[in-house]
C-alpha cells in the first residue's frame, strides 16, 4: 500500500477521535477454527450478530424496494429513489454512529442490526453504479456525472449533518 | 412473491458484506477501507452482469440476486461514513483515494460486466 505511510503520518498523535474505537474490531482472534469445539464457540458468539444483520438487511432491502416503487425512474431520467435512499441512509448512519460510539451504551446487537443490517441493506452502491452506466449515453452524459457527483456530495454532507445535529442534540440533553 | 425474493436476497447479502469486511480488514493494517471496497466492487460486477443480460434474466431472479442480494451486499452508508471518518482523522489522501477508486472501479466494473454479458447473451 503506497499511501499507507503517508496516511499514518497524517494522523495526529492524539487526535480528538483517539477515544473512538478503530474501524475494525477483530473477530475473536483467539478462536482456532481448526478445533471443532472452538468453531461452535464462534457460532454461538457470532450467530446472533449475523442473525440481526440478516434480518436488518432484509428489512432495509425491502424499504429500498418500496421507495423505488413509489418513485420509479424514467429511462434517461434522474434516479431520485436511489439518490434519496443513499443520502437518507448516510444521514442516519451519521446519527447512529454518534449515538453508539460517543453517548449511548447500546446493546452489542444494536449497531449490527441498525447500522450494518438496516442501513447497509437500505443503501446501495451497485444500483448507483449501474444507473450511472445506463446514463452514460450520448444524450445523458451530463446527467450521469451530475448524478455521480450529486449523490457523492449530498451523501458525505449528510453524514456530517447527521453527526452535527446528533452531537448538538446530545449536548443539549446533557446540559439540561 | 417479489417482496419475499428481495427479502431473501438481502438477508444473504448483508451478512456476507459483514463477513467479507471482517475477513478483508483483519488481513492488513492500512487505513483504506478495503473491505467495503471489495463488496461494492463485487456487487457492481454482479449487478452490471445481470443488467447486461437484460430480458434473459427472469424478473424473479433479478429480484432475488439484483435488488435483494446485490443491493444489500453493497452499501453507500458505510462508504460515506468511512470516507468522512478518514477526513476526521486527517487522512485526506486516503479519503480522496477511497472516493476516486471506489467510484472508478464501481462504475467501470458495472460497465465492463454489462458489456461482457450483453455481448455474450445478445
Amino acid at each position: 500500500m503506497p499511501d499507507q505511510a503517508a496516511s499514518d503520518e497524517a494522523l495526529p498523535e492524539k487526535s480528538r477521535f483517539a477515544e473512538v474505537p478503530p474501524l475494525v474490531e477483530p473477530i475473536d482472534p483467539d478462536v482456532d477454527l481448526r478445533v471443532p469445539a472452538q468453531r461452535s464457540e464462534l457460532v454461538r458468539h457470532h450467530g446472533p450478530v449475523l442473525g440481526v444483520i440478516a434480518l436488518g438487511g432484509g428489512l432495509g432491502g425491502l424499504a429500498r424496494y418500496g421507495l423505488a416503487e413509489v418513485l420509479p425512474t424514467a429511462p434517461g431520467g434522474f434516479p431520485w429513489a436511489t439518490f434519496l435512499t443513499n443520502v437518507a441512509g448516510c444521514f442516519l448512519i451519521g446519527v447512529l454512529m454518534v449515538l453508539v460510539t460517543e453517548t449511548w451504551q447500546a446493546h452489542r446487537l444494536v449497531r449490527p442490526f441498525l447500522g450494518v443490517g438496516i442501513l447497509g441493506g437500505f443503501t446501495t452502491f451497485s444500483t448507483y453504479a449501474v444507473e450511472i452506466r445506463g446514463l452514460l449515453a450520448p444524450d445523458t452524459v451530463p446527467l450521469a456525472f451530475g448524478y455521480l457527483a450529486g449523490t457523492l456530495v449530498a451523501a458525505l454532507l449528510a453524514v456530517l449533518l447527521g453527526h452535527a445535529v446528533t452531537r448538538k442534540a446530545v449536548s443539549g440533553v446533557a446540559a439540561r | 412473491m417479489t417482496v419475499l425474493l428481495i427479502f431473501l436476497g438481502a438477508t444473504v447479502g448483508a451478512p456476507l458484506r459483514y463477513l467479507t469486511d471482517q475477513a478483508v480488514q483483519s488481513r492488513h493494517q492500512s487505513l483504506f477501507p478495503w473491505g467495503t471496497f471489495t463488496v461494492n466492487l463485487f456487487g457492481c460486477l454482479v449487478l452490471g452482469g445481470l443488467a447486461g443480460a437484460g430480458s434473459a434474466v427472469p424478473a424473479p431472479l433479478f429480484a432475488l440476486l439484483g435488488t435483494g442480494f446485490c443491493g444489500a451486499l453493497t452499501t453507500y452508508s458505510t462508504f460515506g461514513y468511512e470516507t468522512v471518518r478518514l477526513t476526521e482523522r486527517r487522512a485526506y489522501f486516503a479519503a480522496a483515494a477511497n472516493v476516486v477508486v471506489s467510484l472508478a472501479a464501481g462504475v467501470g466494473g458495472a460497465a465492463f460486466a454489462y458489456q461482457t454479458v450483453h455481448a455474450l447473451v445478445g
